[in-house]
């Protein structure tokens, strides 16, 4: 039965299901990257991605219209982000438990307005698969990479995007100095609240996208706690990374081929207990989580909140 | 005079003031979804404090919420941030479940309290992994006890599938749950309510604590630690030591808080899955009533009673006024954001304060000087 896992439909199968499956991830992983990089911990990415995942859903139930689903997404992350920001940056809450409301209250708001506005499980229309032209035709490889939705596509698009800004932009080194040494970067005129703002608002967005991603676009359905720890995992993702955008990529990818791998072991009815395979992933996270944790040294300014002294 | 009455203002302001915010955010959403609020929260307090059972009830809730609580205040004070509550619980229930299961014909007597400790020691376990982790390798507690509730939740679903199943439901669709534990084993309760001694159990651990984290050196030692580890580790105490010690008593205590819910209350298990199917989420709603309790084991106690109140009155709200009971969850969120975010106030009060005291001290001087 081994064997039949690594023929190569399964194999083709396996890789192209992480492909798609790691795009929640990435954009919640990336857009935590952002903030902290810039000194600051969203604990309630979760929260976030199921707001997102709601508004998203909602928008596309009504309307049927995907771009009105994303742009939802988008505002409401964004609120949500501005909101954190707010608690984290100008009140100065510790960041490990006021992200942990954060957490809560979009568990429970989101529940609650699908209970109120859905009522049942229902599915939508998402974005639909593209294919890019001539790309997707070639064998194997046009089957695992290019024959996604649009959404998948931006999540890869992004990471690429986010290593760029951080490495060739000034803005984006306003971000690190700001995360490394808020006080001096503040000498320098730049502005620590105003960037801190910039990075968690933008992580909210991410977030937001994270969330409708599963909900308008891989799975198309909205429930009661969808994203399921994703957005938890993906704050983890970020340790994992070393704060570093394509290693967070490459973590995202890591994760989710085990899991990908962990669904498949299921579906061929492979004798390894299901649980077992589930946990995987989770240990897995431990374990990098140790191995990187020696060698990779945060932002020193991460959950400090800064105020001018004197 | 005047310092004490403010520094008494000071612990009670942020929490009654994040609840009173919170409560007319609630209002406010009850108002938008075509509720009245009034009939709503007064259907909510009917729903907690209408009979003797829905008293009973309310105890029940607050029971395993303040177990929690108090390893979250053991864990905050010294520092950790312990996310694992909901994990723990399960491994506490587990162990103690299967305690029981394998002794079915032993003495309630003896084996209640054994399975609690079993729960106390499974939990502590679930806790001292990311503690060590973080002692030992400096992993972050928050991601490695979010990982651990994951694992968690698939080991309960392994057991409950396999060696805990109970094997006489026919069919061949056999649901993930237990059998009954003996009835031998219930923790004795109140009848006809369901208010079982655990709660008991819980408030004079709630003392237990307080004496431990005030009164002995130990914990002392942990909220020195929680307090500065820079200071402390120079003052020659073992950081690390006690950085696994807290997240071990914290893990012990909602392990403990399992066990009690399978003894007292559920007297068997079942999962659907989910770590909420079993905790009731108590192992986050443990972080929320530690918060307002201001980390204090004996705040933790009304703090406990009123979150309990509000879970089971939440029902009743739901039937009144067709709003899902998941608006308390929304507010329980708002209420930990408030909380968090108040203490900027506390500290900025502090500081003017300590910034006057040095002024008078300093005009204190100015006219001695001048008399002299």
């Amino acid at each position: 039965m081994l064997e039949d896992l690594f023929s190569a439909t399964v194999l083709i199968g396996i890789l192209t299901s992480g492909i798609r499956l790691a795009t929640p991830y990435i954009y919640a992983a990336i857009g935590e990257t952002f903030g902290q990089r810039s000194g600051v911990l969203n604990l309630g990415v979760e929260g976030i991605m199921l707001m997102g995942a709601f508004s998203g859903f909602y928008a596309v139930y009504r309307t049927e219209n995907v771009w009105l689903g994303l742009l939802f997404a988008i505002i409401v992350g964004g609120l949500m982000g501005l909101a954190t920001a707010f608690i984290s940056v100008t009140l100065q809450a510790e960041q490990g438990i006021s992200g942990i409301g954060v957490y809560l209250f979009g568990l429970g708001m989101s529940d609650l307005l699908f209970q109120k506005l859905i009522t049942q499980v229902e599915t939508v229309s998402g974005f639909p698969e593209v294919a890019i032209p001539l790309l997707s035709n070639i064998p194997v490889i046009g089957d695992i990479f290019f024959n996604h939705n649009i959404l998948v596509y931006g999540a890869y698009v992004l990471a690429f995007l986010a290593w760029f800004f951080f490495k060739k932009t000034t803005v984006g080194m306003s971000i690190i100095a700001v995360g490394e040494n808020p006080a001096a970067a503040d000498t320098l005129g730049v502005s620590v609240s105003v960037v801190r703002y910039f990075t968690v608002t933008l992580g909210g967005v991410l977030s937001g996208i994270a969330g409708a991603s599963l909900s308008i676009a891989l799975l198309n359905v909205f429930q009661q706690n969808l994203t399921n720890g994703i957005g938890f995992i993906a704050v983890a993702l970020v340790y994992f990374g070393g704060w570093r955008p394509l290693w967070v990529l490459a973590g995202s990818l890591l994760f989710s081929m085990v899991n990908s791998l962990q669904i498949w072991v299921q579906v061929m009815d492979i004798p390894i207990s299901p649980d077992v395979a589930v946990m995987l992933p989770y240990i897995l996270t431990i374990i990098v989580l140790v191995l990187s944790a020696g060698r990779v040294r945060a932002p020193s300014a991460l959950t400090k909140p800064y105020e001018r002294s004197g | 005079m005047r310092g004490r009455l403010s520094a008494i203002g000071d612990v009670l302001l942020p929490p009654l003031v994040a609840l009173t915010a919170a409560l007319l955010l609630g209002a406010i959403m009850l108002y938008t979804l075509g509720a009245n609020p009034i009939t709503g929260y007064a259907a909510l307090l009917e729903g907690a404090f209408g009979s003797t059972n829905a008293w009973a009830d309310t105890i029940v809730k607050a029971t395993p919420l303040l177990l929690v609580a108090l390893g979250i205040c053991i864990a905050f004070r010294a520092g950790v941030i312990n996310i694992g509550g909901e994990g723990q619980m399960i491994l506490g229930a587990l162990g103690a479940t299967a305690l029981g299961l394998a002794f079915p014909t032993a003495p309630g007597l003896v084996l209640i309290p054994l399975a609690l400790l079993i729960g106390f020691a499974a939990g502590g376990l679930w806790g001292a992994i990311p503690g060590y982790l973080k002692a030992r390798f400096n992993v972050n507690e928050i991601l490695s006890t979010i990982m651990m509730n994951a694992i968690a939740i698939q080991l309960m679903n392994m057991l409950l599938r396999g060696p805990l199943i109970d094997t006489t439901q026919k069919g061949a669709a056999r649901i993930p749950q237990t059998p009954r534990l003996p009835e031998a084993f219930d923790i004795p309760r109140l009848v006809p309510t369901r208010l079982h001694l655990g709660a008991l159990l819980a408030i004079v651990l709630a003392i237990v604590v307080y004496y431990f984290l005030w009164r002995t050196t130990v914990g002392y030692r942990i909220r020195a630690v929680g307090k500065n580890q820079y200071a402390s580790r120079y003052a020659g105490i073992g950081v690390e030591r006690h950085i696994v010690l807290s997240l071990l008593l914290s893990g012990a205590f909602a392990g403990l808080a399992g066990a009690v819910q399978v003894y007292g209350v559920n007297h068997f298990m079942i999962t659907d899955g989910t770590a909420a199917g079993f905790t009731g989420s108590a192992g986050f709603n443990g972080i929320v009533v530690a918060l307002f309790g201001q980390l204090h084991p004996l705040g933790a106690i009304p703090a406990s009673f009123f979150f309990g109140a509000l879970l089971v009155g939440a029902n009743q709200l739901q039937r009144a006024t067709q709003v899902p009971a998941a608006l308390l969850t929304a507010l329980n969120g708002l209420i930990v954001v408030f909380v968090v975010s108040s203490e900027i106030w506390r500290r900025r009060r502090a500081r003017k304060r300590a910034v006057e005291k040095i002024e008078i001290s300093q005009d204190d001087a100015s006219t001695t000087k001048v008399i002299a």
